[in-house]
């Protein structure tokens, strides 16, 4: 059982089980009503299980390549720098000029293979924060934002623009003004959607279906070869120009040249702590909690339900228009016809944001994991030795595919769950069940 | 009509506990051959959880079920179906695309050579056992296309239909209207007189006392009595459900009117299927008065609501509030202009049910001062409004942060009542705003709205039930086929109310 102390009705409301005062609806409970009890229940129980039947499920399937699981996993693990951690490496620093060293009590390698890898985890969990956030704030108004891919080239698209024009810019001002415009770009695709939704009631899941595709197109068409915003350098290679020194976010982390861990991770570590603000302590965020709930009983309470899509979406796609500016900005520093066109960031923030509940910690936990797996499983993580890499990638999404089916059927979750309790207590009398008042 | 020798059903000392609460305590329950028992008690008195232990959702954990004296043990619906009990639930248990026996023979259908479905079997089987029954009901018909009553008796029809001789009814007249109620009744009788047992779960006592042969009241998880119908009254009912004296009756003194607060002139509104639901509507609502408006279900009421709280756009007609005109007011300018609205589906539409209490009563003012400043909430304001509000409308089950969704109807149509009565409207418009409730809530209800009444506020009361409209209205109107066609004083007969409710043209509904 979850702890009570959230307040969120969502992540793990408390869910009264005195009850001599409650009376029960209708005497059965459905199972849609027994599903949100254990919904409410199972706030980490469930997603923690779905991910581990999605791993298990995994591991079958490398065992049927004849490879080994668990070395599999072993290898997939040092991959994603995670063992850093437990790495025992320098656990000093030296203090120059002298002979002294400081000890910490972590890890201070930060040369390594583990630290490499690590910094790489990081830089996906970084976007992928970003990508789960643009899903989970529409999901909590109710809206299912595909468009989180398209919302996130936008991004890209415009913060490589502004990041390689206007050179002589102040650092500080020229990265702010690259942000703030992607997360414009961002927020106004996805608010298209949005306006689309609340005035002619177009389905969001088809309208952002589209608008991926647009972004995909207005990308390659710009930095394609003689489109407008390609480079001036090489008319043959369709990229863009590259970032100016003055456009690039800091690097926290590492070697700037190796893909080093960048500021924008603590962008999207202060986007969790938004999104977490925004809805559970604003007005904007209650109007969007309440039309997500209940869009009916919101316009009873006298909230502008169309008004609201507009607003969710645009918020939504400002996170992932900054998940894009992340990227370019951070470390990759030029834009491609090709990086549009592989990349698959967005999609794989529906699955963050799935596992993670719509919740601030379980988007940031879920965005480590999936940062982790897909880094873990890359060519440069993987130990080509122990499993191909060239398979691993399909191993992450088929883990990826997974979880989202497992996530999607928590009505099966549900089912093992109490199978299991079955078999624990065999037939003896009544488990300890809810009271059919509190359904 | 009722064998009294042999019990069919007897539970004997069903206890069942839950942490923290026994929702069964010793509970002993008989059904005898050919009777209408009906199970009395306010809601969570344990009605259910009984009903339940019985159908195989949950297992007792002391006591023992005897099936024609037999000890049963019973471990899922299953088990229960093919003892013969069969249960029809108040939220229906059928496929809505589906034809009536299609949704009948499911699970269980007759087939031709063990793989095709023999569909006409089927028809013809279900049309058997209608006939038998004096069922009304068209085996062909889509569910979805069939009336709530029909639908109800597909339930039962299900259960005939696999053989059940021991019916529990959950709850059956809650959503049905005042004629499809009398029509269930028929049925039942019919089911009875064919040697079948009924378990009427109810916390309506007229019914109760219409229908049942004897009654057993439960209260907090223990038997109080099994009465016969005979020599029973409402009194004496409820003050055995509540455990103290109830009044059925609201008292109130006579009505002193004062300005016209609420004025509809020639409204017409459409509904969602763009057919004309409210036709040339006028009418006024005084201060300090109840004005109720009496009809059956599905007349414009819900239409006539809607448009009165900006909740739909008229097509034509004024609406004014006090004064000033708000025909095409959204549902904010109207709770601005202080009408308060107590909407007929509380789940629907009256509570965020995922949203804790606290969060439900601030929705309409949850941007306002001191609830926010500058679009940020203070929490620690909303719950101690919530905390204020709780105690003082006597809301139990719940703490501020609790979700609505884990609380009773009636105290969850305590949290609606409160939120609206506190924001001090001028008019106050509630739609069945007992709907559901047991009669300690009624009581509660009613009072609330009499104090607003009393307070100088214009009440507008949109009711189903009979008896409240005519214990609570100062003036009446009975609204059919979306016109009113009828204005009565608060002493009006029942019979007169019944025959301009159904358009004049049918006998009196009770």
């Amino acid at each position: 059982m979850t702890e009570p102390t959230n307040r969120d009705p969502v992540q793990g409301g408390q869910v009264e089980v005195d009850a001599p005062t409650q009376e029960p609806g209708g005497y059965a409970p459905s199972v849609a009503e027994r599903l949100a009890f254990y919904q409410r229940a199972g706030g980490v129980v469930t997603p923690l299980i779905t991910v581990i039947l999605a791993f298990f499920a995994g591991g079958l399937v490398v065992l049927a390549t004849g490879h080994n699981p668990l070395r599999t996993y072993q290898a997939v693990w040092a991959g994603t720098g995670l063992n850093w951690f437990f790495h025992v490496g320098n656990y000093h620093i030296d203090i120059p000029f002298t002979g002294h060293h400081v000890f910490f009590w972590w890890n201070t390698d930060t040369n390594g293979l583990a630290a490499y890898n690590l910094t790489q985890t990081l830089i996906l969990t970084t976007t992928l924060i970003l990508t789960g956030l643009a899903v989970a704030f529409a999901f909590r108004c109710g809206l299912f934002n595909i468009g989180g891919q398209g919302q996130y080239t936008a991004g890209a698209i415009v913060s490589v623009w502004v990041g390689s024009s206007w050179a002589h810019m102040s650092q500080g001002l020229h990265v702010f003004l690259a942000i703030a415009l992607a997360m414009v770009a961002g927020a106004g695709l996805a608010a298209v959607a949005g306006f689309l939704k609340a005035t002619v009631g177009a389905h969001e899941v088809i309208t952002t279906i589209m608008l991926n595709w647009i972004a995909y197109w207005v990308g390659s068409f710009l930095f394609g070869r003689g489109g407008p915003l390609q480079n001036s350098a090489d008319i043959s290679v369709p990229i863009s120009n590259d970032v100016t020194p003055s456009g690039k976010l800091p690097v926290l982390w590492g070697n700037s040249d190796l893909q080093a861990l960048h500021v924008g991770f603590f962008i999207a570590l202060g986007a969790l702590v938004v999104f977490w603000l925004m809805l559970n302590r604003t007005t904007l965020g209650y109007q969007v909690r309440a039309v997500g709930y209940n869009p009916e009983a919101a316009r009873y309470g006298g909230i502008n339900v169309a008004r609201n899509y507009v607003y969710a979406m645009a918020i939504s796609g400002a996170f992932a228009g900054i998940g894009g500016a992340a990227d370019i900005l951070g470390w990759q520093y030029r834009l491609g016809v090709l990086d549009i066109q592989v990349s698959n960031i967005g999609f794989i923030g529906i699955a963050v944001a799935l596992l993670g509940r719509n919740t601030a910690v379980g988007v940031g936990l879920a965005a480590l994991l999936f940062g982790a797996l897909v880094n873990g499983t890359s060519t440069r993580g993987l130990d080509a030795s122990i499993f191909p890499p060239e398979l691993a990638g399909n191993l992450t999404l088929m883990i990826q595919a997974l979880v989202l089916l497992f996530v999607g059927a928590d009505v099966l979750v549900l089912y093992i769950w109490q199978a299991r309790r079955h078999l624990r207590l065999g037939r003896r009398p009544a488990a300890p069940a809810r009271p059919e008042g509190t359904a | 009509m009722a064998d009294t020798a042999t019990p069919v059903l007897e539970l004997r000392g069903i206890t069942k506990r839950f942490p923290g609460v026994v929702a069964n305590d010793a509970v002993d329950f008989d059904l005898r051959k050919g009777e209408v028992h009906a199970l009395l008690g306010e809601n969570g008195a344990g009605k259910s959880t009984l009903m339940n232990i019985l159908y195989g959702l949950y297992r007792h954990d002391e006591g023992e079920i005897l099936l024609h004296g037999k000890p049963l043990d019973i471990d899922s619906p299953h088990e229960a179906i093919a003892a013969g009990i069969g249960m029809v639930h108040q939220h229906f248990m059928l496929i809505p695309v589906m034809t009536v026996a299609e949704n009948i023979v499911l699970a269980s259908e007759p087939t031709r050579g063990n793989v095709l479905l023999d569909m006409s079997a089927a028809e013809q089987r279900v049309r058997e056992l209608a006939e038998r029954f004096k069922f009304r009901v068209d085996p062909r018909a889509r569910v979805e296309d069939i009336t709530v009553g029909q639908q109800q008796r597909v339930e039962i029809l299900k259960a005939l239909y696999r053989n059940a001789d021991i019916l529990i009814l959950d709850e059956p007249t809650a959503v049905l209207t005042p004629q499809e109620a009398i029509e269930l009744f028929e049925i039942l009788k019919e089911l009875v007189a064919h040697g079948m047992s009924v378990i009427f779960i109810s916390h309506k006592l007229n019914e109760v006392l219409e229908i049942a042969d004897r009654i057993t009241v439960l209260r907090r998880g223990k038997t109080v009595a099994t009465v016969p119908r005979e020599g029973a009254t409402e009194a004496d009912l409820a003050r055995m459900m509540v455990g103290r004296d109830v009044l059925l009756r609201v008292e109130k003194q006579p009505a002193s009117t004062g300005e016209t607060l609420l004025h509809v002139e020639g409204l017409r509104v459409v509904d969602d299927r763009g057919l004309e639901a409210v036709r040339d509507v006028s009418l006024e609502v005084r201060a300090g008065e109840i004005v109720a408006i009496a009809g059956v279900d599905g007349n414009g009421q819900t239409e006539l609501i809607d448009a009165l709280t900006g909740l739909r756009r008229p097509a034509e007609g004024r609406i004014t509030v006090g004064g000033r005109e708000m025909t095409h007011a959204s549902a904010h300018q109207f709770l601005e202009e202080g009408v308060g609205h107590i909407p007929e589906d509380r789940h629907r539409r009256g509570l965020v049910l995922e949203f804790s209490l606290a969060e439900n009563l601030v929705l309409h003012d949850y941007a306002k001062r001191p609830y926010a400043t500058r679009g940020f909430m203070s929490p620690r304001r909303v719950l101690d409004k919530a905390r204020r509000l709780l105690e003082q409308f006597d809301v139990r089950g719940g703490t501020p942060s609790t979700p609505a969704s884990a609380l009773s109807g009636g105290n969850q149509q305590k949290v609606v009542i409160a939120r609206e009565v506190d924001r001090d409207p001028r008019v106050l418009i509630a739609a069945q705003p007992t709907r559901g409730l047991d009669v300690g809530a009624i009581e509660f209800v009613h009072r609330r709205l009499v104090e607003q009444r009393d307070a100088g506020k214009a009440v507008l009361l949109i009711s189903l039930e009979l008896d409240e409209v005519l214990s609570l209205a100062d003036r009446i109107l009975v609204i059919y086929e979306g016109r009113i066609v009828g204005e009565f004083g608060p002493s009006v007969t029942e019979e007169e109310l019944g025959i301009a409710m159904t358009g004049g043209r049918r006998e009196a509904v009770a």
